[in-house]
């Protein structure tokens, strides 16, 4: 049983760092449109984030 | 000749030389729409970001300040196949958006809780048969009380808060049980656990509070939705107005940013979207959607106009009185005031239901704590028994049974063009037993249309409506469309309040009065059959035409006045248009109540008498006249082409042509209501079963644990049935055959 020394408080850091993967998802809006990121998921690819006016890197396949 | 448009009102600056806007976007709905619209406004220059919300249906820009336009975005999306207008949020959907995230994070604080107290509690419960020590017993739970407490007074702050300000105000609603319940539940844990007791309820607590987090999130979520849709409407609406900005020159604006004592000019064939008093040009003016009367009136310097009125012949110069939402007449604003109060006496299902629950279940604890003491218990026996029916009765089903049935329901009306602008008008619309239809704009359709287009030559017709393409006048605008014209006639020449004339081929045509196109002999013939029309005429050389023009009922009005009457419900109209106007549509429709000529004290009038012999109605209405009726009746619905103030003022909005929405509306709220009442009884029913339990003391908090998760989840099941409504599905059909049967008759014509 001394192995619940070990096991609680890892236990509860999991929780905790669950809770707060879950705090920062939600800040940083990701449940503020959820049928998009639904669609999004499946997309073929993204629109380029890279500002205009500068060439997306290029991606080799493979 | 194009005024600027200016949209500068909208947007923001978000950082060094960064600017943003937000524009509601119409027909975005699926993956495609979205990528297509991210790289054709990410292509624009200067762009730095372009995000589509599709649950929204929004787009957010911004881009660096400076060269760009913010039309130019518009304009793209107009090339790319979507409407979009500029977008401001009001402060009242801010505030849904931070109590919706507030909620959010309630749940997921609750969630977690939950999720690591049960790892503690399920070695307890299988221990206490096993062979767990008493000292790591009382560990697990000191554990537990480390996770639940701080979670449950962060995640239960939204049935506290609620709670408190209830019983402030001397009331009882369903949040004053359950933070008792919680509150009892916590601290008797507590002080067993200090005496080394076996049982304790952290965890029936936290999950408590996580189940009713997932009804109020629900809930919270479906009313933000629906508030942010009822939003872009508006905002697609694109209200504009032409404003003098200095002297002569002119500049389109949002609505938004006119002030009052601005001066606009309001051209033939535009809808005022303000009040105010003309100061220069004299018109026609019509006024249908204000007072439901279907003849124009005369305007000139000193007249007033109101926002809606649609602006027939001559320019106007007007002076700004009140702008968009504050605008209208004394009498109206006053009698929808005294309508609304009566109407926030309806008291809710759930409200009704918690006010009978609390004292009961009170009651329930307290007879069984003195129970026990009365049979020799000792008093913390008896308490920690009594603590035990307050968490089992906690009414986590009953807190669930509502919300997820109007959750689901209102994605069903949504679906059928219904949105909810109230939350409690499913309760109300399923009571209905008398609807109250509006004619003008609600039974017939707001845009004209040409009623004789089958005795008309098409040659003819496609040259008249050429011709009309040159005139700004609405009638003309009606047989443009009808023909289907793209291109002008060149050289067509506008007089104004008369008619327009060109020529072809060396012969003159000409389209409009038919005293201008020397037509009245044919007018005499038709006048007579159809006193509602207005008439335009058309001649080339001797050949002369009439087209008839009215507003046409819609489509399906008369399929949903039977369909109504099926379901034993009443139907009437009350109209403030004429009493030849009205007799044609109820007769077309097989309605036998009419009235026509009624002013807005009438309406509200013969409301106050439905509802005195006992029953509940429904307004169907559009017109500002309307406005006060809507909010008398029992529960009101507007078309979405409706004044500002009736959609405001009604319980739900319609989209689209047809009028079956009204039906959608009332069988998916009839089938929400059955199903309320059914969770409601599943809810009571399991505590019917449970609390005798709990009253003899053998309630574990593994029995606690299963018995509320069973409940819930049950309570969820029955909720997704309200997607469908039986009779609903056999209206859509018999509606599907008669479109279909419809346009084959069309076809052969």
């Amino acid at each position: 049983m001394e192995v619940l020394v070990i096991l609680v408080p890892l236990a509860l850091c999991l929780g905790l760092a669950g809770l707060a993967a879950f705090l920062w998802s939600l800040k940083s809006g990701q449940y503020e449109d959820l049928d998009g990121a639904a669609w999004r998921a499946i997309a073929d690819d993204d629109p380029p984030d890279v500002p205009n006016g500068e060439a997306p890197h290029p991606v080799t396949p493979g | 000749m194009q005024a600027t448009r200016d949209f500068s009102h909208y947007v923001t600056s978000v950082g060094p030389g960064l600017a943003h806007i937000d524009l509601a976007v119409e027909g975005v709905n699926c993956a495609g729409c979205m990528s297509k619209i991210e790289r054709g406004l990410s292509a624009l220059p200067d762009v730095t970001l372009a995000r589509v919300n599709l649950t929204d249906r929004r787009v957010a820009l911004e881009w660096k300040e400076g060269a760009l336009d913010p039309s130019r975005f518009i304009d793209r999306l107009a090339e790319l196949g979507y409407k979009a207008y500029p977008f401001e949020k009001a402060s009242a959907e801010n505030a849904e958006v931070e109590q919706t995230r507030f909620l959010l994070r309630c749940l997921g604080v609750a969630a977690f809780a939950t999720m690591n107290v049960m790892m503690l509690s399920i070695p307890v419960w299988s221990g206490n048969v096993g062979d767990m020590l008493p000292e790591q017993r009382d560990f697990f739970h000191w554990l537990s009380a480390l996770i639940a407490l701080p979670a449950a007074a962060y995640a239960g702050q939204p049935f506290f808060r609620s709670a408190f300000r209830a019983l402030k105000a001397g009331g009882v609603n369903m949040d004053v049980p359950i933070s008792i319940g919680v509150i009892l539940a916590l601290s008797m844990s507590v002080i067993e656990t200090i005496n080394h007791a076996e049982h304790a309820y952290f965890d029936a607590a936290i999950m408590l509070l996580t189940f009713l987090l997932v009804g109020r999130y629900l809930d919270q979520n479906m009313r933000r939705r629906t508030r942010a849709v009822a939003a872009n409407l508006a905002a697609l609406k694109a209200e504009t107005a032409t404003k003098f900005v200095h002297g002569d020159d002119v500049s389109v604006v949002p609505v938004a940013a006119i002030a009052p004592g601005d001066v606009v000019l309001l051209r033939a064939g535009e809808r005022s979207a303000v009040d105010g008093t003309v100061i220069e040009g004299t018109s026609q003016l019509d006024q249908s959607l204000i007072t439901g009367e279907t003849l124009h009136a005369t305007a000139g310097p000193g007249s007033a106009v109101y926002a809606g009125s649609l602006n027939i012949s001559g320019s106007l110069r007007v002076r700004v009185s009140a702008a968009s939402e504050a605008t209208l007449l004394a009498e109206i604003a006053r009698l929808l005031d005294n309508a609304l109060q009566a109407r926030s006496r309806y008291m809710r299902l759930a409200d009704r239901a918690s006010r009978l629950y609390a004292p009961v279940v009170h009651v329930t604890a307290l007879l069984t704590v003195l129970g026990w003491v009365l049979f020799g218990a000792s008093w913390h026996d008896a308490i920690v028994t009594g603590v035990a029916v307050l968490i089992i009765t906690c009414p986590c089903a009953l807190g669930l049974a509502i919300p997820t049935v109007q959750t689901v329901a209102s994605g069903a009306l949504f679906r059928a063009g219904v949105l909810l602008n109230a939350g409690d008008a499913i309760e109300r619309l399923a009571e209905v037993d008398h609807v109250i239809f509006d004619k003008t704009g609600t039974l017939t359709l707001p845009e004209l249309e040409v009623t004789n287009a089958a005795e008309i030559p098409v040659e003819i017709f496609a040259l008249a409506g050429q011709l009309a393409l040159s005139s700004h006048h609405p009638v003309a605008a009606a047989v443009a469309q009808a023909a289907g014209a793209k291109s002008p006639l060149v050289g067509a020449v506008e007089e104004p309040g008369q008619g327009v004339r060109g020529e072809i081929g060396g012969v003159e045509v000409m389209l409009g009065k038919p005293s201008f196109c020397g037509a009245e002999r044919l007018v005499k013939d038709c006048a007579d059959s159809d006193p509602e029309a207005s008439f335009v005429a058309f001649s080339r050389g001797e050949d002369k035409y009439l087209f008839t023009v009215r507003q046409g009922l819609r489509p399906d009005a008369k399929l949903v006045v039977a369909a109504l009457k099926e379901r034993g419900i009443e139907v009437e109209i009350l109209s403030g248009d004429r009493e030849a106007a009205v007799r044609a549509a109820a007769d077309a429709l097989g309605v036998d109540a009419w009235r026509a000529g009624v002013t807005p004290a009438d309406k509200i009038a013969r409301i106050e008498t439905l509802k005195r012999a006992g029953f509940k109605a429904l307004m169907v209405g559009d017109g500002m006249n309307d406005a006060p009726s809507l909010a008398a009746a029992h529960v009101s619905m507007s078309p979405i082409s409706a004044a500002h103030l009736s959609q405001a003022t009604a319980d739900l909005v319609f989209l689209g042509k047809p009028l079956a929405p009204v039906i959608s509306a009332i069988d998916f709220s009839r089938k929400a209501r059955h199903l309320m009442r059914q969770n409601l009884y599943l809810a009571i029913g399991y505590n019917m079963l449970a609390v005798p339990i709990a009253i003899l003391g053998f309630v574990t908090p593994l029995i606690a644990a299963a018995a509320m998760s069973g409940s819930s989840i049950i309570v969820m099941l029955n909720a997704l049935r309200a997607r469908s409504a039986d009779d609903h599905a056999r209206f859509a059909r018999a509606a599907r055959q008669a479109a279909e049967a419809q346009s084959l008759s069309f076809g052969d014509a």
